[in-house]
C-alpha cells in the first residue's frame, strides 16, 4: 500500500498513542484509588485503636 | 520496603518518556515507504518487547518463589504478569491500528507474528482465573509460580519459532545482519525501548507498593482483631469482658484494644 497522506496517517498515529496513554492512565488511576482506600482504612484503624486506647486505659491519677 | 525510590524512578521515567516522544516526533526521519504511520513502530515494538520480557521475568520470579518459598517472589511474579497482560492489550490494539493503516486490514490471521502474540496473550489471560480459583494462599502461590515458569519458558520459544518462520506481511525489524535502520531511527527506537522499560519498572513498583501496603494493613487488622479477641475471651470463672459482640465474635469496639498486654 502507498504511504497514507499526513492527515489520515496522523489520525492512526494519534489513536495508537492515545490508546496506550489511556491504558497507562487508567492503570495508574486504579492503583491510585487502591492506595487511597488503603490510606482511608489505615486511618480508620488508627482512629479506632487510638479511640479504644483512650477509652480503656485508665489515666494516671494526678497527685 | 517496596516503595523505596519510587518517586525518583517515576521522575526518571517521565524524563525518559518525554525525551523519547520528542525524538519520535521531532528527530526521527519519516520512513520512505510507510511515511508518518511508521511512528507507531516506536510505540508498538518496545511495548511488545517489554511485555514479553515481563512475562519471562515473571517466570524467573516464579522459579525463585518455588526455590526459596518466599511469598514476596510470588507477589512480584503476579504483578509482572498482570502488568505485561495490560501492556499486551496495548500491543494488540496498536498493532491492529498500524496494520489497518499500512496493510488495509485490522488483523491478518495468516500472519504468524500476530497469531503467536495472541496465543501468548490468551495463555496469560488464563493466569488470574487459575490463581484466584485456589483459596489456600500457599497452594495458590505454588500453582501460580509453576504456571509462570512454564508459560515464561514458552515465550522465548514461541518468539524464536515465529522469527524463524517466513513472515508474509509483518516487518522484521532486527535480523542477524542488523537493524537496517538509519542511525537516527535506531537511536529513537533505543530511546523508546529505554523509556518503555522504565515505564514498566515504575508501574510494577507502584502496584507492588500498593499490594504490599494492602497486605500490611490486612495483617495489622488481623492482629488488632486477635488482640481484641484475646481481651474478650472468657476468663476463668468469669464472663467475657466488654467488647464482645452478641454473636460471641470478637468486636472491634468497646475497650477491647485498651486491654494491657498482660491482661490475659
Amino acid at each position: 500500500m502507498p504511504a497514507l497522506p499526513l492527515g489520515e496517517a496522523g489520525l492512526y498515529v494519534a489513536a495508537a498513542f492515545a490508546v496506550v496513554a489511556v491504558l497507562v492512565l487508567v492503570y495508574v488511576a486504579i492503583i491510585g484509588s487502591k492506595i487511597a482506600r488503603i490510606e482511608r482504612d489505615l486511618g480508620a484503624l488508627t482512629d479506632s485503636l487510638e479511640g479504644h486506647a483512650g477509652a480503656g486505659v485508665p489515666t494516671r491519677p494526678t497527685v | 520496603m517496596f516503595g523505596r525510590g519510587l518517586v525518583t524512578l517515576a521522575l526518571i521515567t517521565a524524563a525518559a518518556v518525554g525525551l523519547a516522544l520528542g525524538m519520535v516526533f521531532l528527530y526521527a526521519p519519516l520512513d520512505a515507504d510507510q511515511g508518518f504511520v511508521q511512528k507507531i513502530f516506536y510505540l508498538h515494538v518496545p511495548l511488545a518487547l517489554v511485555a514479553l520480557a515481563g512475562f519471562v521475568a515473571a517466570g524467573v520470579m516464579g522459579a525463585l518463589h518455588l526455590r526459596s518459598g518466599d511469598s514476596a517472589w510470588d507477589l512480584r511474579s503476579y504483578v509482572a504478569i498482570h502488568l505485561s497482560t495490560i501492556l499486551g492489550v496495548g500491543v494488540l490494539v496498536t498493532g491492529a491500528i498500524w496494520a489497518r493503516a499500512s496493510w488495509g486490514h485490522w488483523w491478518v490471521w495468516s500472519e504468524p507474528t500476530l497469531v503467536a502474540f495472541l496465543i501468548v496473550f490468551l495463555l496469560y489471560a488464563v493466569y488470574p482465573m487459575l490463581r484466584f480459583s485456589i483459596e489456600d494462599p500457599g497452594r495458590q502461590g505454588r500453582y501460580a509460580s509453576v504456571f509462570a515458569v512454564a508459560a515464561g519458558a514458552f515465550v522465548p520459544l514461541n518468539f524464536a519459532i515465529v522469527r524463524s518462520a517466513e513472515s508474509l506481511t509483518h516487518p522484521q525489524v532486527f535480523s542477524t545482519t542488523g537493524s537496517g535502520m538509519p542511525a537516527e531511527m535506531l537511536a529513537t527506537f533505543l530511546a523508546s525501548m529505554v523509556a518503555m522499560a522504565l515505564l514498566y519498572a515504575t508501574l510494577w513498583k507502584l502496584e507492588l507498593t500498593a499490594k504490599h501496603a494492602s497486605e500490611q494493613l490486612r495483617r495489622l487488622r488481623r492482629r488488632a482483631e486477635r488482640r481484641a479477641g484475646e481481651s474478650v475471651a472468657p476468663r476463668p470463672g468469669g464472663g467475657a469482658s466488654a467488647g464482645s459482640s452478641r454473636t460471641g465474635a470478637p468486636a472491634l469496639s468497646g475497650t477491647a484494644y485498651a486491654a494491657p498486654r498482660g491482661g490475659r
